[in-house]
């Protein structure tokens, strides 16, 4: 009887309208949304990284997998990384066959998240339009329509006039350089509330007894039996890991840290094909609403997409070098305005509020790097680019059965840190990003 | 403005140059194993500090030099010697 009314007390207060007015007309706040915890000495699995692929990892771990005793660590806050700084858009018409089905299951898991996780995140499929400014990129946007259609994604070629009625400020005449030809056109595509995807996995988490960590950074993963030095490397095996708070024993270790991803594989003894990028994003002034859809532009480098507050978010392309700092830069505004200007001249008189940059941890294929590693009990979601916030749900799920069951999941088959080695790169960058 | 430093041209904005990524010598092709090429193609040391990598200045002078950065500061050291992509003195 104790042990029930102790599970009632640890069950988090439902979010809904009544309870939003109860509480209003009570006057009474609301409890914290997840336990402060000692470390432990032992857990079944850590997660290194507190963002929003840790979590959904942990999250379903525990979920489908009855595995609670896992602990998420992060250096900072959760979601203090990529989490909190992409542009938040979530879509499917990608170019593969691995992709498309990869990145569909994401959708589909976003499109229940609010009613699973029981937190409002907003997930608005506002349609996504990918422009066409040349004959190349359009042969492109066909290849990836029917790519799409093929695995069951709703995606088709539009032309010029269709844009227009689709998004009526975009300028689609034959004025600016590079006149629009047409889009690939992505009905459900849209935007997420970013943050609330970090906070509801979070909570959902540690509802079912998961561990999170915050300020608790990771400075050594210990291993045995590898052929490197301290026994990391190639054919070892993790046993804990060191952190600034006490060591941990542990069978297992996800590496979730997108940017620092080289920097804790480097702990196993475990080189990754990934280089750090910044990417800078900036935000406007708010204004009403007017660009119904997400538009995405590969040829002028740019994304944009109007928020629920009215201010138009704009992501552009990585950095060109190596970077693990994230200032921005003025060549970038410049650049982006420039480009936004192009496709939609009747803003020019809005002002940029602010912007900022996140690490993106780039691969040589604009593809993941997911699952098994030499080193065993050692797991790696890394290599999640620019396009890692649309794919958390999935790459948790995926990651936690891995982990689970010690096999790795048909979906994510394609995506193993041996395809490098195999000569089977799964080659996105002509539907991953915009820099190209 | 990130400005690289030439050693032919000096003092260059980024956006003159190309970035040629971490320096690492090339295997011998016609010795080097499938593991030992693909880990030169592909795996990265990718640290948070100083970094040996190569530049193109291609508004410049169009030579490729190597030099020493810090990732995490964008500073740079070691004045940089002419050379070739693979960091050799020309």
């Amino acid at each position: 009887m104790a042990g029930l009314a102790s599970r009632l007390r640890r069950r988090p207060p439902k979010y809904s309208a009544a309870a939003l007015a109860w509480k209003g007309l009570r006057g009474e706040g609301w409890p914290r949304v997840w336990r402060d915890c000692d470390l432990q000495r032992s857990y079944d699995a850590v997660v290194i990284g507190g963002g929003v692929h840790g979590l959904a990892t942990a999250y379903y771990l525990a979920r489908n997998h009855g595995m609670t005793n896992v602990a998420v660590l992060d250096k900072a806050y959760l979601g203090s990384g990529g989490s909190g700084r992409n542009t938040a858009i979530v879509r499917s018409n990608y170019l593969t066959p691995e992709g498309v089905a990869f990145y569909d299951r994401s959708v589909h898991l976003y499109e229940r998240m609010a009613v699973e996780l029981n937190i409002n995140v907003m997930f608005s499929q506002r349609g996504h339009l990918t422009l066409a400014h040349s004959d190349a990129s359009l042969r492109t946007m066909h290849w990836r329509a029917e790519v799409n259609k093929l695995g069951g994604v709703n995606s088709s070629v539009i032309g010029p006039d269709e844009v227009k009625q689709e998004c009526p400020s975009l300028d689609t005449s034959d004025h600016p350089r590079y006149p629009i030809q047409g889009a690939l056109y992505h009905p459900p595509g849209g935007v997420v509330r970013h943050d609330a995807v970090v906070w509801g996995y979070a909570r959902a988490a540690d509802h079912m007894g998961v561990e999170m960590h915050q300020k608790t950074e990771v400075t050594d993963i210990i291993c045995e039996g590898g052929d490197g030095p301290d026994g990391k490397g190639a054919g070892g095996r993790v046993t804990g890991v060191r952190t600034n708070r006490g060591d941990i024993s542990t069978p297992i270790v996800i590496n979730c840290t997108a940017g620092w991803a080289s920097l804790i594989s480097t702990m196993a003894g475990v080189r990754l094909p990934i280089t750090t990028h910044p990417l800078q994003a900036a935000v406007t002034e708010p204004v009403k609403m007017f660009l119904p859809t997400v538009v995405v532009s590969g040829s002028l480098h740019v994304y944009v997409s109007q928020t629920d507050r009215g201010e138009l978010v704009f992501g552009a392309s990585v950095d060109p070098y190596a970077n693990y700092s994230v200032r921005g830069s003025l060549e970038f505004t410049e650049g982006l305005a420039g480009h936004v200007l192009e496709l939609m001249p009747g803003i020019s008189r809005m002002r940029v509020l602010r912007q900022w940059s996140g690490l993106c941890d780039m691969t040589p294929d604009y593809s993941p790097v997911m699952g098994f590693t030499p080193v065993d009990g050692f797991l790696v979601d890394v290599g999640w680019g620019t396009y890692g916030f649309k794919a958390a749900p999935v790459s948790g799920e995926q990651m936690a059965e891995a982990a689970a069951t010690g096999r790795t999941p048909k979906l994510i088959e394609a995506f193993a840190l041996s395809r490098f080695d195999d000569g089977e790169l799964v080659g996105e960058k002509g539907a991953a990003s915009v820099g190209h | 403005m990130l400005l690289v430093p030439c050693p032919n041209c000096g003092p260059r904005n980024s956006t003159d140059l190309r970035y040629g990524g971490e320096s690492h010598a090339r295997p011998d092709p016609n010795t080097a194993s499938p593991q030992e090429w693909r880990a030169y193609l592909y795996l990265r040391d990718n640290p948070a500090g100083w970094l040996r990598e190569n530049w193109y200045c291609a508004s410049g002078c169009r030579r490729w030099f190597s030099i020493e950065r810090n990732t995490a500061t964008n500073e740079f050291r070691d004045p940089p010697l002419p050379g070739d992509k693979r960091g050799g003195a020309a």
